[in-house]
């Protein structure tokens, strides 16, 4: 037994190493285990953030369009925003395409924002894309602006019968959310 | 001064304390205080074999899914599930178009889109299993002014859950001539204690009579896979499914439990090793 | 205070160099935990507890900040929030597990710690500070952990609220007034359940700012050890990195270890299946119990039964608190100046009397109220009465301990606690 105290080394780094190879190792090992396991479990304290299961089932929306006739349109509610859906009229879908795509500030054509061979139905969520208000149109006897499709009285974007932006300060056209036609007469939005 | 201040405080504690003691000890001596008959005749739980009990217990999707048959059948005619959502029986096995067929079969409240007025529509997967009742008063006056509970927890919200329910479910007896474990005869010792009317004896309840009569008996239920149909399967599939809605995430919770504790006891050991190496030149 | 010998902060990365010549946090950290911190090398493994109090109130902080994001203050949806958690968030189940039993571990861990204060008198000059800042982080700790009870507003939310709540109407006088005044109505509501979750929200931080002047109340004089005898030279000590955070690192693991076992196999064994019922005013539970920490103090609680000047109620009231509030005065009511009890053969004894007594307690407060539990929780309360204010104050001023090593040195080098004789002959 030693006679004199090694308590004396203040480091383990100074003290000369009985052995070099073993040295640290353990412990460099312990705190890259523990670094694992803090990371691992880092994991729920953030996904815990993400929409929760509740949210998630309320992420789609199924809707029965067979009431809505042409020339009506209704307010539909699609993840708590408006959705509004829209039963164009042969009149609303010829002067849509008559407009020349180069003149729109967000080009698009009535065939790219619908569905092939659903062309009169319009779905677009009810949000204008300048600040966020929920435009006019939508509802029987609201105004439906200058070109017929939408109008938003908080800074007067106005949207026509594809709901593309034609003037006010929008910058882009009514959003088109991912939808399908699970009938003749559903779609499932989302 | 502290010393003396704690003293007179000390003895004050002490001397009420010791008027406490010697009235308990009086009144003990003098009033031995009574046996109740539900402390003689209250029946512990019978443990089932389950088989998510154990560190390694899992769910048996079959049975949960016969449970909910039970439930549907049966229990949902007065009891609510309020916390489960239709969309979480997918956990059970079912598809997503078999859960929209459970869902349709149940009828949510809604709106009338014209009038206002409240109205019911077709479950879907994001509903929640209705209530029964439109309030408390409702419930009571349909059940002999007793409210059926909603059994979404039960399992956790009982002692020994998944066995009460089950042994709750299959305990009902005859009161007379029923006895405890030590041959001592309920209504002979009791006799205040004979079911009031309206009510049901079975021992398994905390106060031995309870207002459901006896809901589930054998043969009630068909089941389709061809498990016999019998009281006692009834209760276990039934306790089983009730757990499951008490605790959808048992499954999740151990297996996620056993990959952290193989985790800790290495890092222990880990640790330990550090630790004896870098205090090997110390004597503590 | 450091001693003389302590190491000095030497950066030697420029970045390191760089920040702490603008704010010296890297010199405070390697003062405090660090290689400049000189600790006993004889302090064993109950000396751990302290890290872990710390360890879990990081734990309770983070897990309840992230329960808030979606825990719902309203005596209508409080209930059903927390099945939310459960049931629809993603790891929501294992969040509230881990904060519950969180909270178990914590106040686990802290008895412990104050066990081991009591056992090796680190209550005693110079440190009479840091004991006292520890009581109050206690007191803070118990407020806290109560209003968190309420929060998921079940049975025993609700109805150990209405009895907590009801000890302030045994004030004579102003006693209603005042619990009207705290639940900001008759009867624990809405308005009791959102000021609980201000409150319960708001206190961690402020335990955190007490365990702040709680450490750097210790750092003055230094840890303590198992001897009670202080550092006299640099061979006493060892510096904090890496001995005692390699020893820490032990503790940690074997408090997770207990931990992970409680939050995945048995999560919910220390609470109360009646908490699973929404709360209902109406229906009183069979029996009402708090969580398993306070009751030895509900046992104290229940043992006054009888009027003497004071309504029963009342003695209880403050024989429960006063059991906690002596704990304030135990550096004065202590007169031994020797520190450790494993050189005090008169008092330890009396200190193990202790330790069984309150498990007794523990064991009284959660049992049905039959007339031997009764008379049982009454003798413990006395004895629990009679250490602190009258054996205590008596044996220490009379025992005669054993004799003291010169030095931790000696003690461990020495093997069995050597005098100055062996000391010499060693060396």
């Amino acid at each position: 037994m030693a006679t004199h105290d090694d308590a004396v080394t203040q480091d383990g780094a100074i003290d000369a190493p009985a052995d070099p190879r073993r040295r640290d190792y353990l412990a460099i090992g312990a705190v890259a285990w523990a670094g694992v396991g803090a990371g691992v479990v880092a994991l729920p304290l953030i996904n815990q953030m993400s929409p929760s299961a509740d949210v998630l089932a309320l992420s789609t929306t199924e809707l029965d369009v067979s009431a809505i006739q042409p020339g009506q349109s209704v307010k539909a509610s699609f993840r708590k925003q408006p959705l509004f859906v829209r039963n164009l009229t042969q009149k609303e879908i010829d002067e849509a395409n008559a407009v020349p795509v180069s003149d729109l500030r967000d080009p698009q054509t009535l065939a790219q924002r619908t569905k092939e061979g659903k062309q009169n139905w319009l779905i677009t969520l009810g949000v204008c894309t300048h600040l966020g208000c929920v435009p006019l149109g939508a509802g029987e006897g609201e105004n439906k602006g200058p070109f017929g499709g939408y109008f938003c009285p908080c800074h007067g974007s106005a949207y026509d019968t594809a709901g593309r932006i034609r003037t006010g300060p929008a910058p882009t056209n009514l959003h088109v959310p991912e939808y399908e036609f699970i009938s003749d007469t559903a779609i499932r939005v989302g | 001064m502290v010393r003396i201040g704690g003293f007179i405080v000390g003895v004050g504690f002490v001397f009420a304390l010791l008027l406490g003691i010697f009235d308990t000890v009086y009144n003990w001596i003098k009033e031995p205080p009574a046996a109740t008959a539900e402390h003689e005749f209250h029946a512990h739980p019978k443990k089932v074999d389950f088989s998510f009990n154990g560190f390694f217990g899992k769910y048996d999707n079959r049975q949960l899914q016969r449970g909910l048959q039970v439930y549907k059948e049966v229990c949902a005619a007065c009891h609510s599930l309020r916390l489960v959502s239709f969309r979480d029986l997918e956990a059970l096995g079912y598809s997503e178009g078999q859960v929209k067929t459970i869902a349709k079969g149940f009828q949510v409240p809604s709106l009338n889109p014209e009038t206002g007025e409240p109205a019911t529509r077709d479950g879907s997967p994001a509903d929640r299993f209705p209530l029964v009742y439109a309030n408390d008063v409702a419930a009571r006056a349909a059940n002999n002014n007793a409210i059926p509970p909603d059994l979404s927890l039960m399992a956790k919200a009982r002692h020994d859950g998944s066995n009460y329910v089950y042994s709750l479910l299959t305990g009902y007896k005859d009161q007379k001539g029923y006895k405890n474990e030590k041959g001592e005869e309920l209504l002979k010792h009791f006799p205040e204690a004979k079911t009031p009317e309206g009510l049901h004896f079975n021992p398994y309840f905390a106060t031995l009579n309870l207002a459901m009569a006896q809901p589930l008996k054998d043969g009630q239920v068909t089941y389709s896979d061809g498990t016999a149909a019998t009281l006692d399967n009834y209760a276990k599939d039934v306790s089983a499914f009730l757990t499951w809605t008490a605790e959808p995430k048992m499954e999740a919770r151990k297996t996620a439990g056993l990959a952290t504790l193989i985790f800790l006891v290495i890092f222990c050991f880990l640790a330990y090793g550090a630790k004896k190496q870098i205090w090997r030149n110390v004597k503590d | 205070m450091s001693f003389p010998w302590a190491k000095q902060y030497e950066p030697k990365h420029p970045v390191m160099k760089w920040v702490d010549d603008r704010l010296p946090l890297p010199r405070f950290v390697y003062n405090a935990v660090g290689a400049g911190y000189p600790v006993p090398r004889n302090l064993n493994y109950f000396w751990n507890f302290g890290v872990l109090a710390g360890m879990f109130l990081a734990f309770q902080l983070v897990t309840g900040i992230v329960l808030a994001m979606h825990y719902a203050a309203n005596a209508g949806i409080a209930f059903d929030s927390v099945e939310h958690i459960m049931r629809d968030v993603n790891a929501g189940w294992f969040l509230r597990y881990a904060h519950a039993n969180g909270a178990s571990m914590f106040l686990l861990v802290v008895y412990i710690h104050i066990a081991r204060g009591l056992w090796y008198g680190s209550y005693k000059a110079p440190r009479e500070m840091v004991w006292l800042l520890g009581v109050v982080i206690f007191l803070l700790m118990m407020a806290t952990a109560f209003m968190g009870y309420v929060l998921p507003w079940g049975q025993m939310s609700f109805w150990g609220a209405q009895v907590i709540t009801g000890f302030f109407s045994a004030i004579p006088g102003v006693g209603e007034t005042i619990r009207v005044w705290l639940l900001g109505g008759f009867a624990p509501d809405n308005a009791a359940l959102n000021r609980f979750f201000s409150l319960h929200y708001l206190l961690p931080f402020v335990i955190v700012g007490v365990v702040i002047l709680h450490i750097w109340a210790l750092h003055i004089p230094g840890s303590s050890n198992p001897t009670g005898v202080e550092v006299k030279s640099e061979q006493d000590t060892v510096p904090f990195h890496p001995y005692y955070t390699a020893k820490d690192g032990v503790g940690v693991g074997v408090a997770l270890l207990v931990f992970a076992a409680l939050i995945f196999f048995a999560p919910n064994m220390l609470g109360h299946p009646d908490n699973y019922v929404p709360a209902n005013p109406l229906s009183t539970p069979a029996h009402i119990v708090p969580e398993w920490y306070f009751l030895p103090f509900y046992a104290i609680l229940k043992s006054f039964t009888i009027d003497f000047i004071f309504p029963a109620k009342l003695w209880g009231v403050l024989a429960m608190f006063g059991s906690i509030l002596l704990l304030f005065f135990l550096p004065w009511l202590d007169t031994s100046p020797v520190r450790s009890a494993n050189y005090r053969p008169t008092y330890k004894w009396f200190l193990l009397v202790l330790l069984v007594d309150v498990l007794v307690l523990g064991y009284i407060g959660g049992a049905s109220p039959t007339p031997g539990v009764i008379l049982i929780g009454q003798i413990a309360t006395v004895y629990y009465f009679l250490h602190f204010l009258v054996i205590l104050p008596i044996v220490s001023a009379m025992e005669r301990p054993r004799p003291l090593p010169n030095s931790i040195t000696e003690a461990v080098l020495g093997g069995k606690g050597g005098t100055a004789q062996t000391a010499l002959a060693a060396e």
